[in-house]
């Protein structure tokens, strides 16, 4: 059989689809991409006619993946960590209605923000909607996971959080894959009201939630993602969480001295927490991410002072974990690196391709700006976010998808006027149009440049929902016919190009202005594929 | 036996095809590996990095210790500098000698190459110039990759093939202009050590 190294991501993907997926659902994020992207390039996921086309954001893939569950399928949906944000109110209330067939919705968190805003905890939310939460420490626990976790989502009609970080997501290793099941068959619930969330099902559903709890609790104390390992040296006892696990053991290739918790799965297993306190001086937890498990432990206010972590700075509060700050948070001697670099050495921050027509947009729109004082112009999530940094310095806001126009239309409000939004297309059908829809019906004076690459880019050129539609969506959101303009983003339409969005800055309503030319990164590959 | 690497350049160097073929060797010939990667906005003409591990039992983290890689293998000169406080005191550096400069204040280049010379186990290598030598431009990283292979603790043979077949659906053309390239970077370094 052909070897196996799969990215975390690509683990869990085959994982998924050897334990009877009938769909996936996702909008790209990094690190989440692969995950859908796996499952896209898969021959037996084609064979079997799993569903696996891109949704147009990441609450209506949530939704689609619930009405999958509702139909008896077993269903994934996938996202980065701020896309959970978009999602929360199909997640919150996923918890209530309970899954039918399995419901997995896995989260990929980017502790240290590689390519994101923030480095928000998903167990938080996990801990918030009270559904169990499982988080793989490797790529083979990657690839076992989906099975465990449909059971255990059939099991208690319960949707489950799977909590991947970037190093998981984005290492490859070789593993061992296992038999796969079959799908299921279509199925209606048998209860045709568990669905149906009016106050008095909800109070129902939710009282049967708490009830659960302690069948949570006590799944994660016999997982197979979550052990007691004992050692010999009590005076210090190890909680480590996820992929934790692995800095911990790489400072002990030859075993662990101290006793360890290895949690893979919450609620957190507190009787298993409880053995350990019991035998140890001190704790150390070390999770990547929040410090979620440690202020538990922490309970204020009785902290006995055994507990150390993020909190009390034997580990750094923000950023992930690597095998020398553990060894240092374990107070072993770190060795010094053998090399420091040189002074002369200088960053290379990450920057537009030459030729990407976003830098002809910037240019055009900097140069039809002058006339006005500087500030005014909001942006969004995308490879124009790169616009904030020279040679450009064209955006003054990167916030969360939608919030250019949004945040653009209150600066009018508070009579910054004209004011200008700059949305890639993906973004803007992800969630651009109701913010669109609030500022026709205000007429505010919002310029909404849309760039218009007719891919998403920054995730690595996956289909855009509105690609070819963007002028129809513009004018039935309400936008004048004449002030939806279409550029094209080239060094030799420049003058054009300034003079139409400089007269769209003239006028007093609001405007779309198209900036469209294909992203040159997939307009290569499309070339080379051809 | 462990060996790590760290791999290192600018987005669209090659890197990750690099790593793709030592790992691929690697678990070719029943070893262990795990190997990070970089994904999402870095890759836009910035920095990339990689961390390889092979070894011949339980591989833990996904990350090198710091001051631990036993070789840094870099396609860019800069880049090979800003990844030195992951090389052990007794690791190799085998970097590109040619800069790619998308930065304004990129710094002088022989100040760079000199900084790297001054440890004392780097090589330096002109894999743009011997990649256009044989009309292979795109395949500078595979002299970086043949340079580096006389100190890999896997066979040119292994890696040879790793080579042919990632690069296999490209034509039977691609591989013969990439295993070349592999091998008069091989040359550079088995002469070297013989010497």
């Amino acid at each position: 059989m052909e070897k196996f190294v799969p990215l975390g991501n690509e683990a869990l993907a085959q994982g998924a689809l050897d334990a009877g997926m009938s769909g996936i659902y996702a909008y790209p994020g990094t690190p989440s991409t692969e995950i859908m992207e796996y499952v896209q390039r898969s021959q037996e996921a084609a064979a079997r006619g799993v569903h696996r086309q891109w949704s147009a954001n990441e609450k209506t893939a949530l939704e689609a993946a619930l009405g999958m569950s509702y139909a008896g399928k077993r269903a994934m949906v996938c996202m980065k960590h701020v896309g959970l944000n978009v999602a929360a109110d199909p997640f919150m209330n996923a918890a209530i209605t309970g899954a039918h067939g399995g419901l997995i919705v896995t989260v990929a968190d980017d502790p240290s923000m590689h390519s994101s805003q923030n480095e928000q905890d998903s167990r938080y939310y996990g801990r918030y909607a009270m559904v169990p939460i499982l988080e793989p420490a490797d790529q083979q626990e990657a690839y076992d996971l989906p099975k465990y976790a449909f059971e255990l989502s059939e099991k208690h009609a319960i949707p489950v959080l799977v909590r991947l970080t970037t190093r998981l997501s984005h290492s490859r290793a070789d593993i061992v894959r296992g038999e796969a099941v079959p799908e299921n068959a279509l199925a209606i619930p048998p209860n045709l009201r568990q669905f149906v969330l009016l106050p008095a099902v909800s109070r129902r559903n939710y009282a049967h939630l708490l009830e659960k709890q302690r069948d949570f609790e006590r799944e994660a104390e016999q997982s197979f993602l979550t052990r007691y390992e004992d050692g010999p040296d009590k005076s210090l006892g190890i909680v480590a969480c996820g992929i934790a696990y692995n800095y911990l053991m790489e400072n002990y290739p030859d075993g662990c001295p101290h006793p360890v918790l290895k949690i893979g799965q919450y609620p957190v297993p507190t009787r298993l927490v409880a053995q350990l306190v019991e035998a140890c001086e001190s704790i150390l937890v070390l999770e990547e991410g929040a410090p979620l498990v440690e202020e538990m432990l922490r309970g204020y206010p009785f902290d006995s002072g055994k507990v150390r972590g993020r909190l009390d700075g034997t580990l750094p509060r923000a950023g992930e974990l690597n095998p020398n700050l553990v060894a240092k948070g374990l107070g072993r001697d770190v060795p010094e690196p053998g090399y420091n670099t040189p002074d002369i050495l200088v960053g290379r921050p990450p920057q537009l391709c030459d030729g990407c027509p976003h830098g002809d947009t910037y240019r055009a729109l900097n140069e039809a700006l002058e006339a006005y004082s500087k500030g005014r112009v909001f942006s969004d999530i995308g490879c124009y976010t790169l616009g904030a940094l020279p040679p450009y310095n064209a955006i003054n806001s990167c916030v969360d998808m939608g919030a250019s126009i949004t945040m653009a239309k209150g600066a009018t409000d508070a009579g910054l006027a004209p004011a200008v939004a700059v949305i890639g297309d993906s973004t803007f059908s992800h969630s651009g149009m109701t913010g669109l829809l609030d500022v026709v019906n205000a007429n505010a004076p919002v310029k909404v440049v849309i760039v218009d690459n007719q891919t998403t880019a920054m995730t690595g050129g996956q289909d855009s929902p509105a690609t070819g539609q963007i002028e129809q969506i513009a004018m039935g959101l309400g936008v004048p016919e004449e002030h939806v303009r279409v550029i094209t983003p080239l060094p030799r339409q420049h003058e054009t190009n300034v003079a139409v969005i400089r007269e769209e800055l003239g006028y007093e309503g609001v405007s779309v202005i198209i900036a469209r030319r294909e992203c040159i990164e997939t307009a290569k590959r499309r070339r080379k594929s051809s | 036996m462990k060996y790590d690497i760290i791999l290192a350049g600018v987005g669209g160097q090659g890197v990750l095809s690099i790593a793709t073929i030592i790992g691929m060797a690697a678990v070719d010939a029943g070893l262990r590996m795990k190997q990070s990667e970089v994904h999402g906005m870095s890759q836009r003409g910035g920095e990339v990095q990689s961390h390889l591990r092979i070894a011949d039992r339980r591989i833990f983290s996904d990350l090198i210790p710091a001051g631990g890689a036993d070789m840094l293998l870099s396609m860019e000169p800069l880049e090979a500098l800003r990844c030195l406080p992951h090389l052990s005191p007794d690791g190799v550096i085998v970097a590109e000698q040619n800069p790619l400069v998308n930065i304004p204040n990129y710094p002088a280049l022989e100040d760079v190459l000199a900084a790297l010379r001054a440890y004392p186990q780097a090589t330096l290598v002109d894999g743009q110039g011997i990649a256009r030598a044989l009309r292979a431009t795109r395949s500078s990283n595979m002299v970086l990759l043949g340079a580096a292979s006389a100190f890999l603790p896997l066979p040119a043979a292994d890696l040879e093939a790793a080579i042919s077949k990632i690069f296999g659906r490209k034509g039977g053309a691609v591989v013969a202009q990439n295993v070349e390239a592999f091998r008069q970077g091989r040359g550079l370094t088995t002469t070297a050590q013989a010497g």
